[in-house]
């Protein structure tokens, strides 16, 4: 049985959420091999055959994968499936733009979101925003999941296996074309892999606002900046800030949750995270359910105390 | 050009659903139903396309129970054109409901389809993109912004690094994100107009699809719960139990 890894990155770096997704494809069982499709992207094939466990590394190369568009990567994925029972990516916007296209193509049904491996063909996945989790058994003669990482440790990264290079088409280049990123540029850690998370929602009252009183804190915890949709949708902060149901799903060792109401929309992102605090006005906010520790007050008195004592 | 909406009936975003007391599911009885938010966000775009005199018409479909017409009543409320029910049972995967879909474009020619970029009842995020493979059309998926020219949409993106911004060859797949638009209210008499407006309904076997889920449930369970911690007093009570109670500082 062999299991294919499509893997995100960037051309110049691999994401860690390759790693995580290893993890995954671990538990299942079987030969790993992983994609790295894109644009002058050697670099990260060499830093995927490092990682534990991989049987190796197959490189494909084209102008058409710079940026992983739907149309030429699912192409390419299709042209591969043939020696592999299971193909899986992290549930990230890519993986999760891509994978089900290779599903319809192949004729089977995806599993989305995989949190736990129970066997081979046996995942479970949360629905209704994570109030409730599906124990769901494929028999597709392949299988097609994307993997929700925030679950899965990173695989170590102690060994080499081979890169290969493989033959990349260019069938369905012509339907999308690559227009620009216009990406967040930040020194903070990542939000998925952030150990620790000050998130901030619609009480911050603006982006000037929520800057001044979130990033000192942030900075001193050398945290990530999340936010609510609220937060997002009122432009205090950018649409990949955002956790919840439909944004990010983290699990840092600390969130802090700042005038955020905990709508079950925004619990669905955050948690599992391993303590939750919460800074909210109102006491009977549906936050402080979940949260460790809460605190009642106001977050522009709270959140600069905050910061003087840290 | 004419622009199809596939929107879903879901359990209401407000409504914390149960899990069922034998495992089988999930408690739907006297639950409020709604339209899946994305898909109104969805509506929202493909009327203000044809107030903007892009689009011609406006279609909605939907794949569901005899019920599922409130949520295309509500569409045409919100100034679709005309509705169409593809009548099933229980429930159908993203895959099936993306062969029926195939069927409708078909026959009604769409030059644009737009759909939510996630049911938030089963949250799969597949269908959209599951049409656009097997019509073999582009797809622009978690969209917040579109602007549609001659024979191209340049469709910015909402991913995990910011934004994306693509240009795609029509006719197209496009997925809608929450950042797209502001979904308007019905208005009481547009209400009223909507129950005049046309609503087809067809089955399955007009398409000739095999509904037949492909994916076995084995049960569903309740997740992990969250007990309520502490309520600290002070700025410095909170760091101390971070620091030694939960040693994450
Ligand atoms: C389809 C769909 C998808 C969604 N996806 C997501 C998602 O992925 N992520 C997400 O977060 N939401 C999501 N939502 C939205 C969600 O339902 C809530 O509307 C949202 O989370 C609310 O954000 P908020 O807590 O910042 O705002 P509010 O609910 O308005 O809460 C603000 C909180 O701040 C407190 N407050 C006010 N002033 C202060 C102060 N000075 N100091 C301290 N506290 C103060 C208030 O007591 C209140 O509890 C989604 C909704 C839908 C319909
Ligand atoms: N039963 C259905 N009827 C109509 N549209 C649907 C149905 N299921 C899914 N869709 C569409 O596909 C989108 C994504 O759904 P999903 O892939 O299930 O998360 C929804 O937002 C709808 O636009």
């Amino acid at each position: 049985m062999a299991i294919l890894l499509f893997a995100d990155h960037d051309n110049a770096a691999l994401s860690e959420a390759a790693a995580k997704t290893l993890t995954a494809a671990t538990q299942i069982g079987g030969e790993v091999d992983i994609l790295i499709a894109g644009k002058d992207a050697a670099a990260v094939a060499d830093e995927a055959a490092k990682l534990a466990g991989v049987r190796s590394v197959l490189l494909a190369k084209g102008d058409a994968l710079e940026q992983r568009l739907a149309e030429p990567t699912a192409a390419l994925i299709v042209a591969l499936a043939g020696d592999y029972d299971t193909i899986l990516a992290p549930a990230t916007t890519t993986g999760k733009n891509v994978l089900p296209r290779v599903a319809a193509l192949l004729d089977v049904m995806q599993i989305s979101e995989v949190i736990e491996v129970v066997s081979a063909d046996t995942f479970k996945r949360p629905i209704y925003a994570g109030n409730a989790i599906e124990v769901v058994q494929s028999g597709e003669a392949k299988k097609v999941l994307t993997v929700r990482t925030a679950g899965f440790a990173a695989a170590a990264a102690d060994a080499s296996a081979p890169v290969k290079t493989v033959e990349a088409g260019t069938e369905g280049a012509e339907l999308s074309r690559f227009v620009e990123n216009i990406l967040s540029v930040s020194d903070r850690p990542e939000l998925s892999s952030a150990k620790i998370i000050v998130s901030g929602g619609r009480a911050l009252g603006s982006e000037e606002k929520f800057q001044a009183v979130l990033n000192p804190v942030a900075d001193k915890l050398g945290a990530a900046v999340g936010a609510s949709r609220a937060a997002v949708d009122a432009g205090y902060a950018p649409n990949d800030f955002q956790v919840g149901q439909t944004g990010k799903v983290v699990a840092p060792d600390l969130y802090v949750a700042c005038g955020i109401s905990g709508a079950i929309q925004h619990l669905a992102g955050m948690k599992d995270s391993k303590v939750i605090v919460a800074i909210n006005t109102d006491e009977e906010a549906p936050i402080f359910q979940v949260a460790d520790y809460g605190l009642v007050g106001d977050l522009f008195d709270v959140l600069p105390q905050l910061e003087s004592q840290l | 050009m004419k622009v199809l909406v596939p929107v879903k009936r879901v359990v209401d975003y407000n409504v914390k659903i149960r899990v069922s007391a034998d495992g089988s599911g999930v408690d739907l009885a006297n639950v409020k139903m709604s339209m899946n938010p994305f898909d109104e966000i969805a509506v929202e775009q493909a009327v203000r396309l044809k107030e903007a005199g892009t689009a011609s018409e406006v279609v909605v479909v939907s794949v569901g129970p005899a019920q599922a017409q409130d949520v295309l009543r509500t569409a045409l409320a919100m100034g679709a054109d005309r509705a169409i029910l593809i009548a099933t049972e229980g429930t159908t995967e993203p895959l099936t409901v993306a062969k029926l879909l195939k069927g409708v474009v078909a026959e009604e020619e769409p030059g644009l389809v737009i759909l939510g970029k996630q049911a938030i009842d089963d949250d799969c995020n597949q269908t959209g993109q599951m049409l656009s493979a097997l019509l073999g059309w582009s797809q622009a998926t978690f969209a917040s912004e579109i602007e549609l020219s001659d024979d191209k949409a340049k469709v910015t993106r909402e991913v995990d690094g910011g934004l994306q911004a693509i240009e795609v060859t029509l006719p197209a797949i496009v997925t809608a994100d929450l950042r797209l638009n502001e979904p308007r209210y019905a208005s009481l008499p547009n209400i009223m107009k909507a129950k005049k407006k046309p609503l087809d309904t067809k089955t399955p076997e007009d398409f000739g699809v095999d509904v037949a889920r492909r994916l076995n449930v084995l049960r569903v369970e309740e997740p992990a719960g969250r007990q309520a911690g502490v309520k600290v007093g002070s700025v410095a009570e909170l760091l101390d139990k971070l620091k030694n109670e939960a040693g994450v500082i």
